[in-house]
Protein backbone atom coordinates (compact mmCIF):
# COMPACT_ATOMS: atom_id res chain seq x y z
CA UNK A 1 0.00 0.00 0.00
CA UNK A 2 1.13 3.03 -0.72
CA UNK A 3 2.23 5.65 2.66
CA UNK A 4 1.47 8.78 1.04
CA UNK A 5 -1.95 9.70 0.24
CA UNK A 6 -3.06 13.13 -1.69
CA UNK A 7 -5.86 15.46 -0.39
CA UNK A 8 -7.92 17.95 -2.47
CA UNK A 9 -8.90 20.41 -0.68
CA UNK A 10 -11.43 23.04 -0.74
CA UNK A 11 -9.69 26.52 -0.02
CA UNK A 12 -11.93 29.61 0.26
CA UNK A 13 -10.89 33.12 1.47
CA UNK A 14 -12.93 35.59 1.22
CA UNK A 15 -10.76 38.53 0.72
CA UNK A 16 -8.80 37.37 -2.10
CA UNK A 17 -11.73 35.39 -4.00
CA UNK A 18 -15.54 34.45 -5.34
CA UNK A 19 -15.46 31.10 -5.17
CA UNK A 20 -13.70 28.55 -3.40
CA UNK A 21 -10.96 26.90 -5.01
CA UNK A 22 -8.59 23.51 -4.61
CA UNK A 23 -5.59 22.80 -3.01
CA UNK A 24 -3.94 19.37 -3.16
CA UNK A 25 -1.77 18.46 -0.33
CA UNK A 26 0.20 14.83 0.07
CA UNK A 27 0.47 13.80 3.88
CA UNK A 28 1.33 10.69 4.91
CA UNK A 29 -1.39 7.69 5.14
CA UNK A 30 -0.76 5.39 8.47
CA UNK A 31 -3.20 3.03 9.31
CA UNK A 32 -3.96 4.49 12.22
CA UNK A 33 -4.52 8.02 10.53
CA UNK A 34 -7.71 9.76 10.01
CA UNK A 35 -8.53 12.39 7.99
CA UNK A 36 -8.60 14.77 11.06
CA UNK A 37 -4.57 13.46 11.23
CA UNK A 38 -4.34 14.83 7.45
CA UNK A 39 -5.26 18.10 8.04
CA UNK A 40 -3.31 18.69 11.15
CA UNK A 41 -0.54 17.24 9.31
CA UNK A 42 -1.69 20.19 6.59
CA UNK A 43 -2.12 22.80 8.83
CA UNK A 44 1.44 22.12 11.13
CA UNK A 45 3.35 20.97 8.28
CA UNK A 46 2.34 22.22 4.75
CA UNK A 47 0.11 25.29 4.94
CA UNK A 48 -0.88 27.06 7.80
CA UNK A 49 -3.22 29.24 6.50
CA UNK A 50 -5.86 26.19 6.08
CA UNK A 51 -9.14 27.13 8.12
CA UNK A 52 -11.21 24.30 9.90
CA UNK A 53 -12.55 23.41 13.12
CA UNK A 54 -11.89 20.67 15.48
CA UNK A 55 -11.54 19.75 19.09
CA UNK A 56 -12.52 16.53 20.83
CA UNK A 57 -10.35 13.62 17.97
CA UNK A 58 -12.89 11.42 19.32
CA UNK A 59 -16.25 11.89 17.97
CA UNK A 60 -17.83 13.29 21.37
CA UNK A 61 -17.42 17.51 20.30
CA UNK A 62 -19.01 17.33 16.78
CA UNK A 63 -17.01 20.38 15.60
CA UNK A 64 -15.29 18.44 12.74
CA UNK A 65 -18.19 17.52 10.67
CA UNK A 66 -17.29 17.68 6.79
CA UNK A 67 -18.24 16.66 3.16
CA UNK A 68 -15.46 13.81 2.39
CA UNK A 69 -15.36 12.29 -0.75
CA UNK A 70 -19.09 14.01 -1.18
CA UNK A 71 -20.40 12.67 2.13
CA UNK A 72 -21.31 14.37 5.18
CA UNK A 73 -18.71 12.88 7.92
CA UNK A 74 -16.76 13.14 10.93
CA UNK A 75 -13.52 13.51 10.13
CA UNK A 76 -12.08 12.37 13.46
CA UNK A 77 -13.62 8.97 13.02
CA UNK A 78 -13.09 8.49 8.71
CA UNK A 79 -9.69 6.53 8.44
CA UNK A 80 -7.92 8.08 5.23
CA UNK A 81 -6.76 4.29 4.50
CA UNK A 82 -10.40 3.64 3.19
CA UNK A 83 -9.67 6.67 0.49
CA UNK A 84 -6.58 4.89 -0.95
CA UNK A 85 -4.92 5.22 -3.22
CA UNK A 86 -6.77 8.56 -3.03
CA UNK A 87 -7.44 11.36 -3.51
CA UNK A 88 -9.44 12.26 -0.72
CA UNK A 89 -11.54 15.29 -1.83
CA UNK A 90 -12.19 17.68 1.21
CA UNK A 91 -15.21 19.84 1.23
CA UNK A 92 -17.15 22.07 3.87
CA UNK A 93 -20.31 21.00 5.10
CA UNK A 94 -22.93 21.28 2.46
CA UNK A 95 -26.24 23.70 2.86
CA UNK A 96 -24.70 25.89 5.00
CA UNK A 97 -22.59 29.23 4.02
CA UNK A 98 -18.81 28.60 4.15
CA UNK A 99 -17.13 31.35 6.26
CA UNK A 100 -13.51 30.03 5.38
CA UNK A 101 -12.03 27.09 3.84
CA UNK A 102 -13.89 24.61 5.80
CA UNK A 103 -15.82 26.39 7.94
CA UNK A 104 -19.21 26.96 7.74
CA UNK A 105 -21.55 29.73 9.65
CA UNK A 106 -23.89 27.89 11.82
CA UNK A 107 -25.82 30.22 13.84
CA UNK A 108 -28.90 29.15 12.08
CA UNK A 109 -28.90 25.97 13.13
CA UNK A 110 -27.97 27.01 17.06
CA UNK A 111 -31.19 29.57 16.44
CA UNK A 112 -33.25 26.91 15.49
CA UNK A 113 -31.84 24.66 18.30
CA UNK A 114 -32.68 26.79 21.01
CA UNK A 115 -36.40 27.54 19.80
CA UNK A 116 -37.53 24.06 20.47
CA UNK A 117 -36.46 24.49 24.19
CA UNK A 118 -34.09 21.32 24.64
CA UNK A 119 -34.05 21.63 28.05
CA UNK A 120 -36.71 20.36 30.61
CA UNK A 121 -39.62 22.74 30.86
CA UNK A 122 -41.93 22.37 34.21
CA UNK A 123 -45.04 23.78 35.06
CA UNK A 124 -44.33 24.25 38.66
CA UNK A 125 -40.60 23.51 40.03
CA UNK A 126 -40.55 21.05 42.68
CA UNK A 127 -38.51 22.56 45.70
CA UNK A 128 -35.52 21.59 45.92
CA UNK A 129 -36.49 20.10 49.50
CA UNK A 130 -38.27 17.46 47.75
CA UNK A 131 -35.31 15.99 46.20
CA UNK A 132 -34.18 14.77 42.29
CA UNK A 133 -37.01 13.94 39.72
CA UNK A 134 -36.51 10.74 39.92
CA UNK A 135 -36.65 7.91 36.45
CA UNK A 136 -36.56 4.40 35.85
CA UNK A 137 -34.63 2.73 33.44
CA UNK A 138 -37.40 2.03 31.20
CA UNK A 139 -38.53 5.93 31.55
CA UNK A 140 -34.73 6.40 30.25
CA UNK A 141 -34.65 4.11 27.62
CA UNK A 142 -37.35 5.93 25.71
CA UNK A 143 -35.69 8.73 25.10
CA UNK A 144 -32.42 7.81 25.44
CA UNK A 145 -31.31 6.75 21.91
CA UNK A 146 -32.13 10.96 21.13
CA UNK A 147 -30.09 12.12 23.69
CA UNK A 148 -26.80 10.43 21.83
CA UNK A 149 -27.52 13.99 19.86
CA UNK A 150 -23.60 15.72 19.34
CA UNK A 151 -25.03 18.64 17.17
CA UNK A 152 -22.71 18.05 14.68
CA UNK A 153 -25.21 19.27 12.03
CA UNK A 154 -24.03 16.13 9.47
CA UNK A 155 -27.62 15.72 9.69
CA UNK A 156 -28.29 19.18 7.90
CA UNK A 157 -25.97 18.61 5.55
CA UNK A 158 -27.57 15.88 3.99
CA UNK A 159 -31.01 16.89 4.21
CA UNK A 160 -31.92 17.68 0.64
CA UNK A 161 -35.34 19.51 2.37
CA UNK A 162 -33.20 21.96 4.30
CA UNK A 163 -31.14 22.62 1.45
CA UNK A 164 -34.00 23.69 -0.82
CA UNK A 165 -36.05 25.09 1.92
CA UNK A 166 -33.58 26.71 4.45
CA UNK A 167 -36.42 27.46 6.92
CA UNK A 168 -37.12 23.92 7.52
CA UNK A 169 -36.20 22.95 11.54
CA UNK A 170 -34.43 20.25 10.64
CA UNK A 171 -33.31 16.84 11.71
CA UNK A 172 -31.15 17.03 14.92
CA UNK A 173 -33.58 20.09 16.68
CA UNK A 174 -36.95 17.89 16.20
CA UNK A 175 -35.15 14.66 17.12
CA UNK A 176 -33.68 16.51 20.34
CA UNK A 177 -37.52 17.78 20.69
CA UNK A 178 -38.56 14.37 20.92
CA UNK A 179 -35.73 13.24 23.35
CA UNK A 180 -37.60 15.78 25.68
CA UNK A 181 -40.94 15.09 25.05
CA UNK A 182 -40.31 11.94 25.69
CA UNK A 183 -38.46 12.40 29.28
CA UNK A 184 -40.89 11.80 32.36
CA UNK A 185 -39.97 14.81 33.35
CA UNK A 186 -40.68 17.20 30.67
CA UNK A 187 -43.98 18.60 30.21
CA UNK A 188 -42.95 21.13 27.39
CA UNK A 189 -44.22 18.91 24.54
CA UNK A 190 -47.36 21.75 24.02
CA UNK A 191 -44.61 24.44 23.72
CA UNK A 192 -42.79 22.63 21.39
CA UNK A 193 -45.83 21.44 19.48
CA UNK A 194 -46.38 25.30 18.84
CA UNK A 195 -43.48 25.20 16.55
CA UNK A 196 -43.41 22.01 15.35
CA UNK A 197 -46.81 21.54 14.10
CA UNK A 198 -45.87 24.54 11.67
CA UNK A 199 -45.34 23.64 7.47
CA UNK A 200 -41.54 24.41 8.33
CA UNK A 201 -41.48 22.11 11.12
CA UNK A 202 -42.05 18.36 11.03
CA UNK A 203 -44.23 19.02 7.75
CA UNK A 204 -41.55 20.09 5.48
CA UNK A 205 -39.92 16.47 6.20
CA UNK A 206 -40.71 14.45 3.42
CA UNK A 207 -38.79 11.47 4.81
CA UNK A 208 -35.94 11.48 2.65
CA UNK A 209 -34.22 9.59 5.21
CA UNK A 210 -30.52 11.19 4.85
CA UNK A 211 -30.33 12.18 8.60
CA UNK A 212 -30.29 8.68 9.56
CA UNK A 213 -27.72 6.99 7.42
CA UNK A 214 -25.15 9.96 7.87
CA UNK A 215 -25.35 9.89 11.88
CA UNK A 216 -22.68 9.15 13.50
CA UNK A 217 -24.87 7.88 16.52
CA UNK A 218 -27.60 6.34 15.41
CA UNK A 219 -30.03 9.29 16.56
CA UNK A 220 -31.57 7.82 13.27
CA UNK A 221 -33.41 11.94 13.41
CA UNK A 222 -35.10 10.54 10.23
CA UNK A 223 -37.83 8.01 12.61
CA UNK A 224 -37.80 11.07 15.68
CA UNK A 225 -39.55 13.53 12.96
CA UNK A 226 -42.03 10.45 11.67
CA UNK A 227 -43.00 9.44 15.13
CA UNK A 228 -43.92 13.28 15.63
CA UNK A 229 -45.86 13.35 12.47
CA UNK A 230 -48.15 10.60 13.98
CA UNK A 231 -48.14 12.04 17.75
CA UNK A 232 -48.87 15.35 16.51
CA UNK A 233 -51.55 14.04 14.14
CA UNK A 234 -53.37 11.96 16.71
CA UNK A 235 -53.18 15.35 18.89
CA UNK A 236 -55.37 17.68 16.74
CA UNK A 237 -57.92 14.40 15.73
CA UNK A 238 -58.41 13.79 19.35
CA UNK A 239 -58.28 17.82 20.05
CA UNK A 240 -61.32 17.71 17.27
CA UNK A 241 -63.28 14.74 17.80
CA UNK A 242 -63.08 15.35 21.46
CA UNK A 243 -65.10 17.90 22.92
CA UNK A 244 -62.54 17.97 26.26
CA UNK A 245 -59.64 18.18 23.82
CA UNK A 246 -56.24 15.79 24.09
CA UNK A 247 -55.62 16.12 27.51
CA UNK B 1 -21.45 44.51 -12.62
CA UNK B 2 -21.52 45.69 -9.39
CA UNK B 3 -18.23 46.06 -7.72
CA UNK B 4 -16.93 43.83 -4.94
CA UNK B 5 -18.21 44.27 -1.85
CA UNK B 6 -15.00 44.49 0.22
CA UNK B 7 -14.00 42.32 2.47
CA UNK B 8 -13.41 42.90 6.44
CA UNK B 9 -13.13 40.87 9.75
CA UNK B 10 -16.70 42.49 10.26
CA UNK B 11 -18.53 42.39 7.44
CA UNK B 12 -17.33 38.71 6.20
CA UNK B 13 -18.32 37.47 2.81
CA UNK B 14 -19.95 34.10 2.85
CA UNK B 15 -20.11 31.77 -0.19
CA UNK B 16 -23.46 29.88 -0.70
CA UNK B 17 -23.79 27.68 -3.17
CA UNK B 18 -26.58 27.52 -5.32
CA UNK B 19 -28.78 23.78 -5.46
CA UNK B 20 -28.32 22.10 -8.74
CA UNK B 21 -31.83 21.21 -10.01
CA UNK B 22 -30.41 18.26 -10.54
CA UNK B 23 -29.14 17.84 -6.53
CA UNK B 24 -30.80 14.08 -6.37
CA UNK B 25 -28.63 12.79 -9.59
CA UNK B 26 -26.03 12.47 -7.09
CA UNK B 27 -26.22 10.11 -4.66
CA UNK B 28 -28.23 6.64 -5.40
CA UNK B 29 -30.40 7.24 -2.27
CA UNK B 30 -31.25 10.47 -3.84
CA UNK B 31 -32.56 8.91 -6.94
CA UNK B 32 -34.42 6.00 -5.24
CA UNK B 33 -36.17 8.89 -3.23
CA UNK B 34 -37.25 10.95 -5.93
CA UNK B 35 -38.16 7.79 -7.82
CA UNK B 36 -40.19 6.64 -4.38
CA UNK B 37 -42.03 9.96 -4.88
CA UNK B 38 -42.40 9.49 -8.59
CA UNK B 39 -44.50 6.81 -7.78
CA UNK B 40 -47.32 8.77 -5.84
CA UNK B 41 -48.58 9.89 -9.79
CA UNK B 42 -48.89 6.02 -10.74
CA UNK B 43 -50.93 5.76 -7.30
CA UNK B 44 -53.07 8.50 -8.36
CA UNK B 45 -53.74 7.13 -11.76
CA UNK B 46 -55.15 3.64 -9.90
CA UNK B 47 -57.32 5.74 -8.17
CA UNK B 48 -58.61 7.30 -11.30
CA UNK B 49 -58.76 4.13 -13.19
CA UNK B 50 -60.98 2.76 -10.48
CA UNK B 51 -63.26 5.63 -10.01
CA UNK B 52 -63.86 5.60 -14.13
CA UNK B 53 -64.62 1.42 -13.62
CA UNK B 54 -66.39 2.06 -10.88
CA UNK B 55 -68.74 5.23 -12.53
CA UNK B 56 -68.94 2.31 -15.91
CA UNK B 57 -70.07 -0.35 -13.62
CA UNK B 58 -72.93 2.54 -12.25
CA UNK B 59 -73.74 3.39 -15.83
CA UNK B 60 -74.95 -0.25 -16.70
CA UNK B 61 -73.55 -3.02 -18.70
CA UNK B 62 -72.97 -1.23 -21.92
CA UNK B 63 -71.04 1.75 -20.16
CA UNK B 64 -69.09 -1.50 -18.11
CA UNK B 65 -68.38 -3.08 -21.83
CA UNK B 66 -67.48 0.31 -23.52
CA UNK B 67 -64.94 0.48 -20.54
CA UNK B 68 -63.41 -3.10 -20.54
CA UNK B 69 -63.00 -2.70 -23.87
CA UNK B 70 -60.95 0.64 -23.62
CA UNK B 71 -58.98 -0.61 -20.78
CA UNK B 72 -57.68 -3.30 -23.16
CA UNK B 73 -56.54 -1.07 -25.47
CA UNK B 74 -52.29 -1.84 -25.54
CA UNK B 75 -51.38 1.37 -24.57
CA UNK B 76 -53.60 1.60 -21.34
CA UNK B 77 -52.13 -1.86 -20.22
CA UNK B 78 -48.90 -0.83 -20.89
CA UNK B 79 -49.37 2.01 -18.63
CA UNK B 80 -50.99 0.01 -15.79
CA UNK B 81 -48.01 -2.61 -15.91
CA UNK B 82 -45.89 0.66 -15.19
CA UNK B 83 -48.07 1.74 -12.63
CA UNK B 84 -48.28 -1.44 -11.12
CA UNK B 85 -44.50 -1.83 -10.95
CA UNK B 86 -44.56 1.75 -8.97
CA UNK B 87 -47.31 1.21 -6.21
CA UNK B 88 -45.54 -2.07 -5.86
CA UNK B 89 -42.51 -0.31 -5.57
CA UNK B 90 -44.00 2.39 -2.99
CA UNK B 91 -46.19 0.21 -1.10
CA UNK B 92 -42.70 -2.27 -0.51
CA UNK B 93 -41.15 1.21 0.66
CA UNK B 94 -43.70 2.09 2.81
CA UNK B 95 -43.89 -0.73 4.56
CA UNK B 96 -39.85 -0.94 4.93
CA UNK B 97 -39.94 2.84 6.48
CA UNK B 98 -42.83 1.74 8.83
CA UNK B 99 -40.83 0.61 11.98
CA UNK B 100 -38.95 3.99 12.06
CA UNK B 101 -42.07 5.81 12.65
CA UNK B 102 -44.20 3.75 14.42
CA UNK B 103 -42.52 2.76 18.01
CA UNK B 104 -44.62 0.55 20.12
CA UNK B 105 -43.42 -0.41 23.54
CA UNK B 106 -45.24 -4.00 24.93
CA UNK B 107 -44.81 -4.44 28.66
CA UNK B 108 -41.88 -2.24 29.44
CA UNK B 109 -39.77 -3.36 25.90
CA UNK B 110 -39.63 -1.68 22.21
CA UNK B 111 -41.29 -4.24 19.96
CA UNK B 112 -38.53 -5.18 17.19
CA UNK B 113 -38.38 -2.95 13.83
CA UNK B 114 -38.97 -6.17 11.87
CA UNK B 115 -42.26 -7.91 13.86
CA UNK B 116 -43.64 -3.95 12.89
CA UNK B 117 -42.71 -4.10 8.96
CA UNK B 118 -44.08 -7.93 9.12
CA UNK B 119 -47.63 -7.55 10.69
CA UNK B 120 -47.70 -4.69 7.75
CA UNK B 121 -46.88 -6.99 5.47
CA UNK B 122 -49.51 -9.77 7.23
CA UNK B 123 -52.03 -6.83 6.71
CA UNK B 124 -51.26 -6.57 3.18
CA UNK B 125 -51.55 -10.25 2.69
CA UNK B 126 -54.65 -10.46 4.27
CA UNK B 127 -56.66 -7.48 2.69
CA UNK B 128 -55.30 -8.85 -0.78
CA UNK B 129 -56.74 -12.10 0.28
CA UNK B 130 -60.11 -10.59 1.84
CA UNK B 131 -60.19 -8.30 -2.07
CA UNK B 132 -59.80 -11.26 -4.00
CA UNK B 133 -62.12 -13.92 -2.41
CA UNK B 134 -64.82 -10.90 -3.05
CA UNK B 135 -64.30 -10.39 -6.39
CA UNK B 136 -63.92 -14.18 -7.00
CA UNK B 137 -67.09 -15.35 -5.10
CA UNK B 138 -69.03 -12.45 -6.83
CA UNK B 139 -67.65 -13.57 -10.05
CA UNK B 140 -69.19 -16.96 -9.87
Amino acid sequence: MNDRITMRVARYRPEEEDEPTFEEYEVPCHKEWVVLDGLNYIKDQLDGTLSYRWSCRMGICGSCGMTVNGEPKLTCETFLTDYAPGPVLLEPMQNFPVIRDLIIEMTDFMQKLTAIKPWIVRDEERPLAEGEYRQTPDELSRYQQYSMCINCMLCYAACPVYALDPKFIGPAAIALAQRYNLDSRDEGSGERLDLLSLHEGIWDCTFVGECTEVCPKDVDPAGAIQRYKLDAALTSLKSFLLPWGAG
Amino acid sequence: MSERPTYTPFHPRWYRPRVSTWWWLKRPSSRAFILREVSSIFVAWFVVFFLLLVAAVGRGEVAYQEFMAWAANPSIVLVNVVSLFFVVFHAVTWFNLAPQAMVVHMRGKRVPGKLIAASNYGLWVVTSLLVAWIILAGSR
